[in-house]
């Protein structure tokens, strides 16, 4: 069975920026998201058959609301339950259905709604990820399916339901309040966020027709930032995303492997996204209004700005890590902070500020507090304790590559110790 | 979260399905069949496999210049694997729920079997963190 | 036609391997290799690994439905670690790709010489139960 193929070419990255607009268009005359999210995909499809063979339409968007009306007009009819809807609509659609020239104007806040829409904080966050990127990306369910390691089927439902969600919820077609704005648009952040992680943080491994997304959510993410350009949150994401991205090629090694960022090749980094992160965050942080997403982006900045990493200023990570503290009690946050601290103060500061995490129960016990106290231990000259901790965390954890990472720490740290070993013996039988 | 759900049956067990009636056997398959229609609309079922008889099973080691040496004596005691679903879900409590489904699965007279299912998670290609 | 290729652990044997760096290093690179192969011929369906068996859960249905679950399992047990499902052309070269799983290295460059447990994966019921 063959993979989901990536779809890039200029055809199909031209269809993905037309489909939030022509559904945008098709939910405001038809007041049905669900159906009129069908009938779009429907066109998309049809328009990847036949647009190749018959020539790109004059007006693609209006092609594309056309087709999408008449498929949804097709469904309400076959429905017995809604003859009544069906009729009315029909009479209406007749009057609605203009003239190719005279279809109206997609409105730039349709697909803002739509954002909001999709990523509605009643949806879980996979429901919230695979409506977006259909609805909004304008991807494939096939190629949804593929990127997140599902059969087709299951994704197909997953959207459906979370289609059937917003419909029981009773979301309307339109901007968030001025009240919900705020959490509204972080709930579109984190969704956006997860969408990238999710991208950056699958190992390159076998799956070549894997959908890039982390670059999915770059490009989703700018569409947001050039919806709200004075949202400086929405920048400071965005920033994130390329700071992060610039280091993909480094980050693992031939085999796979996973290399921590102090031990990346820098050569590797793709400066132009630095650059682009950086001048976006300058501009964000020019707002006045800091928030999480831009003081994560600037931790990236500094990292990315030091030429070695024995160039990295650690006092400046440190000092934002105690910013980001103050705004998000996220214990990976502490974690991180303990890191940057032992980075200042040496590490048995770091490993101090870690015994605060032991009671606290999201974290306790948790793989990757192991992981970090023996990257601490080592640094502080106990290899022992840190093997110790290196097992126990690579026992504990669920990511593969990070259990071949941790298993290897463990491994360079007892052949250095059996070699020490090795030396004193020589050395006392002279 | 990925997780894997494993049925598990010994040779004994499986010879005492042969003597289910037809109606033991359709109804314990609806019973699946049901679920599986469940987990799909859920968007939870990434897969789900019935295996051959445990008188089809190999096992293969590496021989001489790599060629598969094959086995196919098994202890009758010796645990094998009946089927397995592999389930895609937001927090563990969901998987032991479905777990909890196969194994009130009914069997003969349909009474449920209250065979116990064993909960794996699935090792991740994902790291966790975005160095 | 579809097979199960199995690797099984004991509990006590599981966990952490304590190996040198380079055999571990190699012992993945084998791995990734033979999951390309497989990629590449069009025989690869699906390859996952599993959590430690000490994480495992037994679970039954409660008198309500509801999950009862617990650790416990029968001293002897034998665990799933990973498994393979591949497609191919006749038993003989599920065979063959099991021994290739087998002979993954481990310490000190060896062949691991695992035992792996390869099951035909049937379309349907299996046909006894029809």
């Amino acid at each position: 069975m063959a993979a989901a193929k990536r779809m890039d070419t200029p055809l199909e990255n031209r269809l993905r920026e037309l489909a939030p607009q022509v559904l945008g268009v098709v939910v405001r005359r038809f007041r049905d998201f669900a159906a009129a999210e069908d009938a779009v995909q429907e066109a998309l499809l049809a328009a990847t058959v036949q647009w190749p063979r018959e020539g790109v339409p004059d007006n693609p968007r209006a092609w594309l609301i056309q087709v999408a009306a008449r498929r949804l007009m097709d469904h309400w009819r076959s429905e017995e339950a809604r003859r009544r809807r069906e009729e009315l609509a029909a009479s209406e659609a007749s009057q609605l259905e203009p003239p190719v020239e005279a279809v109206q104007e997609a409105v730039p806040d349709d697909t803002l709604t739509l954002f909001f829409m999709c990523c509605h904080p009643s949806l879980t966050p996979s429901s919230a990820i695979a409506l977006t990127l259909r609805a909004v990306g304008g991807l494939t369910t096939a190629e949804i399916a593929n990127a997140f390691l599902v059969p087709e089927a299951t994704m197909a439902q997953r959207i459906s339901r979370a289609k059937a969600s917003i419909k029981t919820s009773g979301v309307p077609f339109s901007l968030p309040t001025s009240q919900e704005r705020a959490q509204r648009l972080r709930a579109v952040l984190h969704v956006l966020y997860l969408i990238f992680n999710e991208g950056y943080t699958s190992s390159a491994g076998p799956h070549l027709q894997r959908l890039e997304l982390a670059q999915e959510a770059i490009r989703l993410t700018r569409c947001v930032h050039e919806l709200l350009p004075n949202d400086a949150e929405v920048a400071g994401l965005l920033a994130l995303m390329l700071l992060t991205d610039s280091r993909r090629a480094a980050r693992t090694g031939p085999e796979g492997e996973l290399i921590p960022l102090t031990k990346q090749d820098r050569n590797l980094w793709d400066r132009v996204e630095i650059s682009e992160g950086i001048a976006l965050l300058t501009e964000a942080l020019g707002k006045g209004s800091i928030g999480p997403y831009q003081l994560q982006a600037a931790i990236a900045a500094v990292h990315d700005e030091a030429a070695r990493t024995d160039n990295t200023d650690w006092p400046q990570i440190l000092a934002l890590y105690e910013l980001l503290k103050r705004m998000s009690d996220n214990p990976m946050v502490m974690l991180n902070h303990a890191i940057a601290a032992a980075m200042v103060h040496g590490p048995s500061r770091g490993l101090e500020l870690l015994k605060a995490l032991d009671s606290d129960s999201r974290i306790a016990g948790h793989y990757r507090l192991d992981a970090v106290r023996g990257h601490l231990l080592e640094m502080a000259g106990d290899p022992e304790a840190a093997i110790a901790h290196y097992q126990h965390a690579a026992h504990g954890t669920t990511s593969l590559p990070e259990r071949n990472y941790l298993i290897t720490q463990v491994a360079r740290l007892a052949s250095r110790r059996d070699k020490e070993v090795t030396r004193e013996d020589e050395s006392a039988t002279g | 979260m990925k997780y894997i759900l494993l049925m598990t049956g010994t040779k004994a067990g499986v010879d005492g399905y042969r003597a289910w009636s037809k109606s033991d056997v359709e109804r314990h398959f609806a019973h699946l069949h049901k679920l599986n229609k469940e987990l799909t609309e859920a968007g939870e079922l990434v897969a789900n496999h019935g295996l051959a008889a445990p008188e089809q099973a190999k096992v293969v080691r590496a021989g001489q210049g790599g060629l598969p040496i094959t086995d196919g004596v098994f202890p009758e005691s010796k645990e094998f694997l009946l089927g397995y679903w592999l389930v895609d879900v937001d927090a563990p409590e969901r998987a032991y729920e479905i777990a909890a489904r196969l194994s009130a699965g009914p069997g003969p007279g349909g009474v449920s079997t209250n065979m116990p299912i064993e909960v794996r998670e699935i090792m991740s290609g994902k790291s966790s963190e975005m160095q | 036609m579809k097979y199960i290729l199995m690797m099984n652990t004991m509990k006590a044997g599981a966990g952490v391997p304590n190996w040198p760096k380079k055999d571990l290093q190699a012992h993945v690179a084998f791995m990734m290799r033979l999951n390309k192969e497989l990629h590449d011929s069009g025989e690869f369906v699906l390859a996952e690994g599993l959590s430690f068996p000490d994480q495992a859960k037994l679970v039954r249905a409660g008198k309500d439905g509801l999950p009862i679950t617990d650790g416990v399992f029968p001293e002897g047990k034998e665990f799933l670690a990973g498994f393979w499902i591949v497609d191919v052309d006749s038993p003989e070269r599920a065979y063959a790709i099991a021994a290739r799983a087998s002979a993954a290295p481990g310490p000190g460059g060896a062949p691991l010489n695992m035992a792996i447990e390869v099951r035909q994966v049937p379309a349907g019921p299996p046909p006894e139960m029809l």
